[in-house]
């Protein structure tokens, strides 16, 4: 990693001792390592929840089995939920925001350093919360343990009567403490957009990995308060004798329903708009062509935004709201669906005409563009509030957002890990070790996810421990189980991709794959400082305009 | 890059950009807008759906005097901003006082409303739909207020101390945009519980 | 380097038509006729029984095949560019051509999908329409199904009949419709009552009751299970839907509608019921059991399943189910009555005697 010592050549340097690199490491305000940080927490946790989903497959693979107690299955599969979304998903992609931002807007560090620090340590706090659970929260009952209220902690399953001891209060202080980190970073990187950009570099000459940060950051903004809010509310019920959702008192169930999801759906648009950066970012290059409507893509992703605020109850359509609700909902559903496939259209248009190299990277890419569309496809149909009175709450939904969760936010993470592991080790990972990552992972996630739609068009619902035979369910999660330990494999290819290159890896230089973007114009790792002197750009792609001064963009835009 | 001349093009004859405690003070107060949004709506959608016990038209009394303790201490900050910027440290500080004994007074009504609701009127957040409503809505408000309530201080003591001076007016605009949203945020809450609600 | 590439690419197009092509067959092959005996297992949403479940199914079908070409063009297209404008030795050195865009492309393809949207939500909205505004005709069956920690309530009002985990009705004449009317109510969390050929699903949820129908348009059993997640015991909390013709409905609601049998020779049986704190849960017509927390036990013996489906009616699986309901369903709210062999056998008999 870089460090923030000058080497001077033939110089003796002597060896830091590693406290002092822990020391630098726990206490660093700099945005690339905090960035790192994230992205080796959320691996970690990526790791974790890979096993309990693990678990949950082999328990599932024979009708009737008995591979671990309901008990343990419904934390699993509650902990399994959490921990991806909050401590996988959301940290990863701010890490890599963090450590892009700057650097791709030319600026020398985050608006806001220590905020950005104390975030990080907030969303670790919250994870750690969670899993203190385990051992923790055996409360006054002797009941309690991990959570086991699945991760959406529907009202009024989460009341003291239902959930004695303290394994919900752990869920909900752990998202309460790591969504305050969300806040903080998600400020941070709005103001580092607006206020650090450097000199040059209009809004409209930002690269599409900025722009499409800040949207998420503002959906953040606007997204993670309702969670908050609702698990305010959830503690006053529990612990003050509230009764916001007691149905007891006149409460109700569904309004924590509406509350949560009004979280809920912006969330997974969280997740997945900074992996449709890393596509903007990375299929241009490897296409060899600047991005196909760039100015659309801008308003696309603003629009998904807006859009994205007026769905939630698409997640209620069993839930008995009345025939112009459920209209309502089918329609922004089905609304949102047009910016998305907009961008898919553009990304095609990328590649179209261009000189596709299928580097490992690219083939993420191309899996995540496929997978994205079978995805919203099916969202489509999930969108459809009739038919999705069949596909709600039935395995169907699982497979969708697998799909998307899976074949989308976790293939455009991994194309981002190979894309830029090289900046920030200056090391290239592997390439063969990366095509066996891909092939592999490929195979796993379609024999499990395709096949998982299935069983939904077959009655089985979620959240279910067993499943009686007979039902044409049994093969099926056989199989889908089989997919599993594949996927597992390709990851365990990764990790080991990942610790083997840092050491022997070839060294990358500055600009490994004939970039555009700022952040291949200084060092790999770039130096703490980012860059010698502050750049000044005069259009979109300032690395082209530096390759090629006799066709620059800033002739044409 | 190498120790070459700057390789990068000509830097634009004017670059301004917004002052980022601003921006980072509007993201903070979108975020808490939304919270709030929440909780009003919950208060909202259980009016009148309290089972038993206290209803708001029985037990409340509409703080007039509080709220315009609260809502003059805006002008009051607004101008001691103002003060500041044009480094008139004197008037600053005592505007700064004033709109710290303002928002205080407001507090006290807070607590001395609350301390009759609950000893009196036998109203408390566990008691129905209302109650816990309106403790949950007005105490986050509070709880807002009171941490603005404790920036201020500390601004008054470094004040005090002459560390504050034209440098820090833009700090004490982030400030003060924090404590023009508290107050817009009680417009809403008395609107929805005084008016509305009743 | 550049073969390497070119059989990347051929490859990776090749197992994206082969993708391409598995899942269009799967599509197909989930879609089951509508011919009862191919539903084998009796869930199938592609098989449906009734008007609700049909015209959800029709839906289906109508946005199956408009998200099938989408998936075709798009899928090809892309398939196409990878194929056509992959890397090779004879263009490995020419940057393409720069394209920043292009305004009437975007249009294109902004304007087709919007028109899309507006097929698809028109077709959505006359289904939801059609099942949720349904009027009730007069012939129609009223049920109300209340939902628990892991068992279902049904009870009749009109007709007088509390049962629990096994609904019976009438098959729906479509000249003489007698459809069933559900009210769904909850007594503790949040449950769904999902029967994937008769209907789609809906929540059972605490203080917001909701209403559901269903017409079954043939004879036969219905499967399903609570949907919503509700506690440990959510995937044993399994459905039982007869629809019967309507003589054979009549025979069930006669016998429903029977006080409990007065068995003499199992008198030591109903002792021990009526002196464990048995009958504090569960209730048996005309005795002074009357429990609400457990399924009503007076018509036990009419019914297939115990424990919500979790085990055939037999006399061991009750005996079994009494002496440890964990051993059948870990984590039913049901205790183990710690009853010594005698007592149990007892009860066991004296349920028996409960037709």
């Amino acid at each position: 990693m870089s460090s923030n010592a000058i080497t001077i050549p033939g110089v003796q340097t002597n060896e830091k001792p590693w406290v002092d690199t822990l020391h630098e490491w726990v206490t660093t305000v700099d945005h690339k390592r905090l960035g790192v940080l994230y992205i080796l927490y959320a691996l970690l946790f990526l790791l974790i929840a890979g096993v309990e989903a693990l678990i949950i497959r082999i328990q599932l693979m024979f009708p009737h089995n008995h591979f671990v107690s309901p008990e343990v299955f419904n934390r699993l599969f509650t902990l399994h939920g959490t921990t991806m979304v909050f401590f996988m998903g959301m940290p990863i992609l701010f890490g890599f925001a963090n450590y892009l931002v700057p650097l791709m807007i030319g600026a020398r560090d985050m608006a806001f350093p220590r905020l950005n620090a104390f975030s990080f340590w907030l969303s670790a706090l919250g994870g750690f919360l969670l899993y203190f659970s385990l051992v923790g929260a055996n409360g006054l009952y002797g009941a309690g343990n991990a959570p086991d209220v699945g991760w959406w902690a529907y009202a009024p399953l989460t009341a003291r009567a239902f959930s004695p001891g303290h394994s919900t209060d752990y869920w909900t202080l752990a998202l309460l403490v790591s969504g305050f980190g969300s806040i903080g970073t998600a400020i941070n990187i709005i103001a580092t957009i607006l206020c650090m950009r450097c000199p040059g570099m209009k809004l409209s000459r930002m690269p599409l990995l900025a722009w499409l940060n800040m949207v998420m950051s503002g959906m953040v903004l606007l997204a993670v308060s309702p969670l908050t809010a609702a698990q305010v509310m959830l503690l006053i019920d529990r612990y003050l004798g509230g009764h916001f959702f007691d149905t007891q008192a006149g409460g109700s169930a569904v309004l924590w329903m509406h509350f949560f999801w009004i979280f809920g759906h912006p969330e997974v648009y969280v997740l997945i708009i900074p992996c449709f950066a890393f596509m903007s970012e990375i299929i241009p290059v490897f296409s060899r062509k600047p991005i196909f409507g760039y100015p659309v893509m801008v308003a696309a992703t603003v629009c998904i935004g807006f859009v994205s605020m007026s769905v939630w109850a698409h997640h209620m359509f069993s839930v008995g709201m009345n025939s112009y609700a459920n209209s309502f909902f089918t329609i922004t559903t089905l609304a949102v669906g047009v910016p998305t496939g907009i961008k898919i259209f553009n990304w095609i248009g990328t590649m179209w005409g261009g000189r596709i190299q299928f580097k490992v990277p690219m083939l993420f890419c191309i899996g995540f563009l496929f997978q994205f569309l079978i995805a919203g496809l099916t969202g489509v149909m999930l969108g459809s509030a009739a038919f999705a009175s069949q596909l709600t709450l039935s395995y169907f939904v699982v497979a969708h957002f697998h799909y998307t969760l899976v074949g989308g936010v976790v293939f455009g993470v991994f194309a981002a890990i190979y894309y830029w592991y090289p900046k920030i080790t200056g090391r290239m990972l592997n390439e063969i070790l990366g095509k066996w990552h891909f092939w592999l992972f490929l195979i796993g996630f379609h024999l499990t996810f395709d096949l998982m739609h299935i069983p939904g068009l077959l009655g089985m619902p979620r959240r279910i421990y067993t499943y009686e035979p007979g039902r044409g369910w049994d093969t099926l999660n056989l199989l889908i189980g089989v997919g599993g330990f594949i996927q597992a494999i390709a990851v365990v290819i990764l990790v080991a991709n990942l610790v083997v290159s840092y050491f022997k890896g070839k060294k990358a230089g500055n600009d490994p794959w004939d970039a555009w973007t700022l952040e291949w114009a200084t060092s790999s790792p770039p130096p703490a400082y980012n860059f010698a002197s502050i750049p000044v750009v005069a259009s979109r792609r300032p690395l082209w305009d530096l390759k090629h001064p006799e066709d620059p963009d800033s002739r044409y835009e | 890059m190498s120790a070459m001349a700057n390789p990068f093009p000509e830097a634009p004859a004017t670059w301004r950009l917004p002052d980022r405690g601003k921006v980072a003070m509007a993201g903070l107060i979108i975020a808490e807008s939304a919270i709030f949004t929440v909780f009003v709506v919950a208060y909202l959608f259980y009016v009148g759906k309290s089972l038993a016990g206290p209803t708001p038209r029985e037990v409340l009394e509409t703080p007039i005097f509080y709220t315009i303790c609260l809502l003059s201490s805006s002008l009051t900050i607004h101008f001691a901003a103002k003060s500041l910027a044009r480094d008139r440290v004197g008037p600053f500080l005592g505007l700064l006082v004033l709109t710290i004994v303002l928002g205080g007074t407001f507090m006290y009504g807070t607590g001395q409303e609350w301390h009759r609701l609950i000893y009196e009127r036998g109203l408390t957040i566990s008691t129905n739909l209302f109650g816990t409503t309106y403790y949950s809505l007005v105490g986050l408000h509070a709880f807002h207020v009171t941490a603005g309530l404790v920036m201020l201080c500390l601004v008054a003591i470094f004040a005090v101390a002459g560390r504050v001076r034209v440098e820090q007016s833009r700090r004490v605009e982030v400030l003060s945009m924090y404590w023009h949203f508290v107050d817009a945020v009680w417009v809403v809450v008395f609107t929805v519980v005084y008016v509305l609600g009743r | 380097m550049p073969m390497r590439r070119t059989k990347s690419s051929k490859l990776k197009a090749v197992s994206q038509i082969l993708l391409a092509l598995f899942w269009s067959c799967t599509f197909v092959w989930a879609r089951n006729p509508t011919n009862p005996s191919s539903s084998v297992n009796h869930t199938n949403i592609f098989a449906p029984a009734s008007t609700p479940a049909k015209s959800i199914a029709d839906l289906s079908v109508f946005v199956l095949v408009i998200t099938g070409i989408i998936f075709i063009v798009v899928c090809g297209l892309l398939v196409y560019s990878l194929v056509k404008f992959r890397e090779r030795r004879a263009n490995l050195n020419r940057e393409p051509a720069q394209v920043y865009g292009s305004t009437q492309i975007e249009l294109a393809w902004t304007i087709i999908p919007i028109l899309i949207v507006i097929v698809l939500f028109l077709a959505t909205a006359r289904a939801i329409h059609a099942i949720q505004d349904a009027p009730e005709p007069a012939g129609a069956i009223e049920v109300t199904a209340i939902g628990h920690q892991y068992w279902w309530e049904f009870r009749y009002p009109k007709l007088g009949v509390v049962t629990a985990n096994e609904l019976h009705i009438p098959v729906s004449d479509p000249a003489n419709p007698t459809p069933t009317f559900l009210t769904l109510l909850s007594a503790d969390t949040d449950h769904s009552f999902w029967i994937p050929e008769l209907a789609g699903k809906t929540d059972l949820i605490p203080n917001h009751p909701n209403r559901m129908w269903m017409d079954p348009l043939r004879t036969g059993i219905f499967l399903g299970q609570c949907a919503q997640y509700c506690g440990v015991q959510h995937a044993k909390m399994l459905l039982r839907v007869s629809v019967d013709s309507p003589a054979d409905f009549a025979a069930w609601v006669r016998g429903q509608q029977q006080p409990a049998i007065q068995d003499a020779s199992v008198v030591a049986g109903r002792r021990v019921f009526e002196s464990n704190a048995c009958m504090n849960c569960h209730a048996v017509g005309a005795t002074p059991a009357n429990g609400r927390f457990g399924p009503d036990l007076t018509h036990l013996m009419s019914r297939v399943t115990i424990a919500s489906g979790a085990a055939r009616n037999t006399p061991e699986n009750l005996r079994l189910w009494i002496q440890n309901p964990n051993a059948i369903k870990p984590g039913s709210l049901m205790p183990a009555m710690q009853l010594n062999d005698a007592d149990l056998d007892a009860v066991v008999s004296y349920m028996e005697t409960l037709r």
